[in-house]
C-alpha cells in the first residue's frame, strides 16, 4: 500500500486515508462515553495510536480499522473512569414486556421524538448500543461491524436483534410515561 | 413480535446481509407470517426515525486541527529512511536514463557491449563444441564436401576453403546456432588446437578488419565480409589466430 503513493509521505498518507473518517470517530466515542469534552480527547488519543500502528495497517477499510482503535481507546477509558457503565445490563425481566398489538406498536414508535431517541439509546448497555450506533448511524455492515467489536458476525447479527427489540420496548415504555403524564 | 426461529434472520434480511437462496426463502415466510412482516416494517420506521433524528455526533470545529498539530514530530524523522530510498530509487532512475541516452548516441559502444555479449556466446559455443562428439556433423578435409554439406541445412551457402598449407588444416563443418539464428560453424586445426568459424548473414554486415577480442581464456576475432559475420574463436594465441583470420578474409 506504502508503495502506491510515491513521494506521497507517511504522514501524508496517513492524512488522506485516515484523517477524513474523523466524524465516524467522533461519533463513535461520543455514543460511547456520553460526553462531549471525554470523545474529544478520546479521539485525539485515537488518532496518535492510529499514526503509530499505520505501518502495520495493510489495506482494507480504514474506516473499520480506524473505528476499532476508538473503540479500544473509549473502553480503556470507561474501565478506568466509570467501571459501571459497562457493567450495565439488560434486565430480562422488562424484556417480556408487551403492549398492545403490533399495530400500536409500530405506531408508537412512529411518534418517537429526536430526544426519546437521543435518550434510549442512552440507557442501552454500551456493547448494544455501540452495535446500533456502527449500524443504524455509520451504516456499516456486519462483516466491518464484526471487525470493529471483534466478535464473529453471528454475534453482530444476533446482538442487533435483541438491540432493536430492546430500543423498541424502551421507546415504548417512554411514550407510555408521556401518555401518563397527559401528553 | 416475530417468530422466534426466524427472529435473527429477519434482521439479516432486514439489513440486506442474507444470500440470495435465503433471502427468498424469508420472503416466502413473510408471506405467510403477519407478525415478521409487521416486525420488519417496525424495524423500518424505527430506523427512519434514528436517521432523521439528528442523532449523529459530527467533530466539533477545531478537533481536526488539534489532531494534526498532536502528531508526533518524532514520527516524521521515523519516515525518514522511506524518503532516502525514494531518492535512491530517483538517483536509480537517473542513472538508468543516462544510460539509456549514451545507449542511443553512441553506437559505438552499443556495437561493443553486443559483441561482448556475442563474445561470450561464440566462446560458450566453441566450449560445447569441444565436448566429445560434438565438434563435427560432417568431417572432411575437402571443402568440396563440406561446403555443398550446408546445403538445404541453412538459407546461405558459407565459403568454404582448406588453409593446410598454411598450417591450418580444415577437418569439417557443423550446423550450429549463434546470435539467434543458425549458423555455420567451420573447423579448423591447428597442431592440437582447434578453431572454430562461425558464419552467419546478416544485413547490416559491411566490409571490416578483425577485432580480436578474448574472453575466458579463448581468442575471438570478427570480421564482416560480403553481406556475412565471421567469428573465429579458438585457444590459440592473438598472434595466430590472427594470421588465421588475414587468411580467410583473403
Amino acid at each position: 500500500m506504502a508503495d502506491d503513493m510515491p513521494g506521497v509521505g507517511n504522514a501524508g498518507r496517513f492524512e488522506q486515508i485516515v484523517l477524513p473518517h474523523l466524524d465516524a470517530a467522533y461519533n463513535l466515542a461520543r455514543w460511547l462515553v456520553r460526553n462531549q469534552q471525554d470523545a474529544q480527547d478520546i479521539v485525539q488519543e485515537s488518532y496518535l495510536r492510529a499514526f503509530k500502528f499505520f505501518s502495520g495497517f495493510q489495506g482494507g477499510d480504514p474506516r473499520a480499522w480506524l473505528l476499532k482503535i476508538v473503540r479500544n481507546t473509549s473502553y480503556s477509558f470507561l474501565e478506568k473512569n466509570r467501571p459501571a457503565s459497562l457493567a450495565e445490563e439488560f434486565d430480562e425481566k422488562i424484556h417480556a414486556t408487551q403492549t398492545g398489538g403490533p399495530d400500536a406498536e409500530a405506531e408508537m414508535v412512529r411518534g418517537v421524538e429526536s430526544r426519546m431517541l437521543q435518550e434510549a439509546l442512552d440507557a442501552m448497555p454500551v456493547n448494544f448500543r455501540e452495535i446500533l450506533i456502527l449500524r443504524e448511524l455509520e451504516g456499516l455492515s456486519y462483516k466491518e461491524i464484526a471487525e470493529v467489536v471483534n466478535v464473529p458476525m453471528g454475534t453482530v447479527m444476533s446482538s442487533l436483534a435483541r438491540g432493536r427489540e430492546r430500543l423498541r420496548e424502551i421507546l415504548l415504555r417512554a411514550r407510555e410515561k408521556e401518555g401518563l403524564r397527559g401528553h | 413480535m416475530a417468530t422466534d426461529s426466524y427472529a435473527p434472520l429477519l434482521h439479516a434480511y432486514f439489513d440486506n446481509e442474507l444470500d440470495l437462496v435465503r433471502s427468498l426463502e424469508l420472503e416466502e415466510h413473510l408471506k405467510t407470517c403477519p407478525d415478521c412482516a409487521q416486525e420488519i416494517w417496525t424495524q423500518q420506521t424505527l430506523r427512519q426515525g434514528l436517521r432523521s433524528a439528528n442523532l449523529y455526533h459530527r467533530a466539533p470545529a477545531g478537533l481536526e486541527a488539534r489532531i494534526r498539530a498532536g502528531l508526533p514530530r518524532e514520527n516524521k524523522v521515523a519516515e525518514m529512511p522511506r524518503r532516502n530510498l525514494w531518492n535512491w530509487v530517483a538517483v536509480a532512475a537517473a542513472i538508468l536514463v543516462a544510460l539509456a541516452l549514451t545507449w542511443r548516441m553512441m553506437p559505438s559502444f552499443l556495437g561493443r557491449t553486443g559483441t561482448d555479449l556475442l563474445a561470450q556466446e561464440v566462446v560458450a559455443s566453441h566450449i560445447r563444441s569441444l565436448q566429445p562428439g560434438h565438434l563435427l556433423d560432417v568431417e572432411s578435409t575437402d571443402q568440396h564436401t563440406v561446403k555443398p554439406w550446408f546445403n538445404g541445412k541453412i538459407d546461405f551457402s558459407p565459403p568454404v576453403k582448406d588453409f593446410a598449407e598454411d598450417g591450418f588444416p580444415l577437418i569439417g563443418g557443423r550446423l550450429d546456432y549463434v546470435d539467434h539464428r543458425p549458423a555455420a560453424a567451420l573447423v579448423y586445426q591447428r597442431n592440437k588446437h582447434f578453431i572454430n568459424v562461425y558464419v552467419w548473414p546478416e544485413s547490416e554486415a559491411k566490409e571490416s578488419r578483425a577485432r580480436l577480442e578474448s574472453s575466458e581464456g579463448y581468442n575471438i576475432a570478427f570480421w564482416e565480409r560480403s553481406g556475412m559475420y565471421f567469428c573465429a574463436v579458438s585457444d590459440l594465441n592473438t598472434g595466430e589466430l590472427q594470421q588465421f583470420a588475414q587468411l580467410l578474409q583473403q
